[in-house]
């Protein structure tokens, strides 16, 4: 009825070959826009901001990041908690050392950072596939959060290894530290997860998107047809981590604000971000989007429903591990491609309707 | 152009909250690998504020509203508890978690709500002229490291002259905070000191025990929390190191951590910041709290060495408010008002009696630039069954300590901009 290509004529090349070639898909993307840009930041407080929007909007950066390396390019990763640590300390030490920078170049030099070091690790996959990289990348994994623990100029020497965000501001407003307001700290983030994602569904369209994804189908088929694997895979392993190494870097700097390397970015994180993917849906932009409010909103959600049950707060906390565990479970029966072939699939019947066949 | 949201998800997120109440919050940790500290932590915090409300009527006719939030020991959870809690108007936060408290010293800080990190947290915090919102009485960890080494000397004549002393300790902020006293102590008296990490949650440490079982240090001193407590015990029990030389920190000796080891730990020594034994209080809370149905937990707890120590972090809190309405002439305080009260507090020996914990802790009095009491601690052995207290309260040697403290807040304040917070006084 309304959602269909129908009737949406297209007069050049431009427009034939844009993002959302369907209107409602397009009109739906603008509200989205509108609502993030024009309502929330109005709206918005400190509870919403620091437990509910922020966390969603970073681990939206991290999932993204992954999935361009695991998704789109096949190749499994288990280190993101160790690159975002990266990212973390890159600002951490960017920060102190140079006070008068302002967030938006740390940010984007921590990313920088986190590519040449993802880059490094990546070099064993090209030689070694599947659970082997698999490991690999754990090893980074361990190797890295071991590093920023043992060597205590990473933590500018504290005596406790923990590492704290002093304010920093961007424009004159301060967006790290405890005087930042929420908006502020919201639209910093929004700024970056709109710019990424927008670059990332741009990216995996291209050329370079459909390389990786001959590698990720059959690297041999691949390489036969012309792909370099070397510069596709080192390219995803720079991308990715660019974008998981910017998720570390504003878990860090605008979230928690104080940081241990262990708890903050152990192996937990990595899984963290493999689950989002992997229920939000491998290979698919949105899917980074719906795998990261899964992960993040669901247990806050849950745990306000409990709260109004007045359980007992441990039963209640043990619960929530028993609804998400099983609600994980049921999204991955229903759909094991993820929330994003679910999302596929209604807009499939929405352009059907209401004349299914 | 926020209240609107707020106040509409107010309605769905704190189902009734009522107002002019003294509110405290307790950020506590019934799940996880920390739960079997946590609990009895939390029963002994919640179970002395109820207490006041069921036979006083709460605090100056005030009644206290306790607002619990399960953290589970994980930080962003910590985060999340904080930020959803703080809009009831939160007098004080006592996250028992060392990673919570770092997140919370600058948000604290700014929103005006005082922090009390009992034995825990940000060591330098102590220094109130640099972290106004932040207290650490009665004792904090170089204080700790520090009373270890003097109780160690004192058992050695005073040398510890070519002594080895190793620490086990959890990798993490809290594990890491005495590394730099027991560091600057080394040196001062002449043992080498070895460090071992055990990272979380520590249930493998069999490398760690390899590595102390081969160079057989003269004392193992431990900062651990949780499992790792347990295995650490039971694994020194089983490499046969002489239990009498293995000394927890006040975070490492509680009776879960060495009933699984038994008798086999019997020799056992940790710290302690608060007295063991029966008190005038417990009788009480079992006749007033648990006699009627509002045991914070299932009322097993009264007594322990932790359900102590919540109960007597309760206690200063309570008297913290106390002290501040007295300040500020109402009853109804302010978090604002709260701090004032926590920076002059006093505890005296007469008032613990009066409060029936005769000697619970230490006397000390608060002051604005210092805001980490006297820092004394006992000493208690496991005899195999119980915890006996071995000596009174031992002071730490702050000549040791206050140069630390001085030289890691200072640092905070550069880093952060924070002007002096006590004036020239």
């Amino acid at each position: 009825m309304f959602y269909r290509e129908a009737g949406d004529f297209k007069t050049s090349y431009t427009d034939d070959s844009q993002t959302f070639p369907i209107k409602f898909d397009r009109y739906r993307y603008y509200v989205v826009l509108l609502v993030g840009l024009g309502v929330i930041p109005f709206l918005i407080n400190d509870y919403w901001a620091n437990s509910i929007l922020i966390p969603f909007l970073i681990y939206a950066i991290a999932a993204i990041g992954l999935n361009i390396l695991t998704g789109y390019c096949g190749q499994v990763s288990l280190g993101t908690g160790g690159f975002m640590a990266v990212g973390a300390f890159t600002s951490y030490k960017l920060m102190t050392a140079f006070p008068w920078m302002d967030m938006v170049t740390v940010t984007i030099l921590s990313g920088a950072m986190t590519a040449m070091v993802g880059v490094a690790f990546g070099l064993p996959s090209l030689r070694i596939k599947g659970f082997y990289l698999a490991v690999a990348t754990l090893a980074a994994q361990f190797f890295l959060v071991w590093m920023f623990n043992k060597v205590p100029w990473f933590f500018n020497y504290s005596a406790s290894g923990q590492i704290n965000a002093p304010e920093r501001t961007l424009l004159g407003v301060a967006v790290t530290g405890p005087n930042a307001e929420a908006w502020v700290k919201y639209l910093f983030c929004f700024a970056f997860v709109f710019v990424l994602a927008w670059i990332a569904r741009n990216l995996t369209r291209g050329s370079m998107g459909r390389q990786w994804m001959a590698i990720r189908d059959m690297d041999i088929a691949a390489e036969i047809i012309g792909v370099n694997p070397l510069r596709a895979k080192l390219m995803a392993f720079a991308v990715s981590s660019f974008y998981v190494g910017i998720a570390g870097s504003l878990l860090f700097t605008v979230y928690l604000g104080a940081v241990e390397v262990g708890s903050a970015y152990g192996i937990q994180k990595s899984f963290l971000v493999l689950f989002m993917i992997i229920i939000g849906g491998l290979g698919s932009i949105f899917g980074s989007f719906a795998g990261a409010a899964f992960m993040v909103l669901l247990p806050v959600l849950l745990r306000n429903l409990m709260d109004s049950t007045g359980l007992d707060s441990a039963i209640a906390t043990h619960f929530e591990f028993v609804i998400v565990g099983a609600l994980i479970m049921f999204f991955l029966i229903v759909e094991p491609h993820g929330l994003a072939r679910l999302w596929a699939l209604a807009k499939e019947k929405l352009r059907l309707w209401p004349f299914p066949h | 152009m926020k209240r609107l949201a707020t106040l509409a998800l107010a309605g769905v997120l704190t189902a009734g909250t009522a107002a002019a109440d003294l509110v405290i919050p307790d950020l506590h940790y019934r799940t996880g690998a920390y739960a079997a500290g946590g609990i009895p932590f939390s029963d002994g915090y919640q179970d002395y504020f109820n207490l006041l409300n069921q036979r006083d009527g709460g605090i100056g006719g005030e009644m206290v509203r306790i607002v619990s939030c399960e953290t589970a020991y994980d930080t962003e959870r910590g985060v999340e508890c904080y930020e959803s809690t703080k809009a009831e108007g939160s007098l004080v936060y006592q996250p028992l978690s060392t990673g919570i408290t770092y997140q919370l010293i600058p948000r604290a800080t700014a929103d005006g709500i005082p922090l009390h990190t009992m034995g825990y947290g940000r060591t330098s915090a102590a220094n109130g002229d640099v972290f106004s919102h932040v207290f650490n009485y009665p004792a904090n960890y170089w204080d700790a490291a520090s009373v270890i080494i003097n109780q160690l000397l004192e058992e050695n004549g005073g040398s510890l002259e070519g002594k080895s002393i190793t620490l086990l300790y959890h990798n993490s902020a809290y594990g890491r905070e005495p590394i730099r006293t027991l560091e600057t102590l080394a040196a001062q008296h002449g043992f080498t000191l070895t460090q071992i990490a055990v990272d979380h949650p520590g249930q493998e440490q069999g490398n760690q025990w390899l590595q102390i079982r081969r160079e057989r240090p003269d004392y193992v001193v431990m900062w651990g929390w949780g499992v790792m407590n347990q295995v650490a015990i039971q694994e020194a029990v089983n490499i046969r190191f002489p239990m009498e030389n293995f000394i927890g920190n006040w975070w490492a000796g509680a009776e879960h951590d060495v009933a699984q080891a038994g008798a086999a730990a019997a020799g056992y020594r940790s710290l302690n910041m608060n007295r063991l034994g029966d008190m005038p209080v417990f009788d009480e809370i079992r006749e007033y709290v648990h006699g009627r149905g509002l045991a914070a937990g299932d009322g097993s707890n009264v007594g322990s060495v932790l359900y102590t120590r919540g109960m007597y972090a309760a206690m200063l809190a309570a008297e913290a408010i106390r002290t501040a309405q007295e300040i500020h002439g109402v009853a109804a305080i302010t978090p604002a008002m709260m701090r004032d009260g926590m920076e002059a507090l006093v505890m005296t020996n007469a008032r613990m009696e009066e409060l029936g914990m005769p000697g619970i802790g230490p006397e000390f009095a608060v002051t604005c630039e210092d805001h980490g009491g006297t820092g004394m601690a006992i000493m208690q052995q496991w005899d195999g069954s119980q915890w006996v207290t071995l000596t009174d309260f031992v002071a730490p040697d702050d000549s040791v300590t206050q140069p630390l403290i001085d030289e890691d807040s200072a640092a905070f304040a550069a880093e952060n901009n924070i002007a002096s917070q006590c004036g020239d006084s």
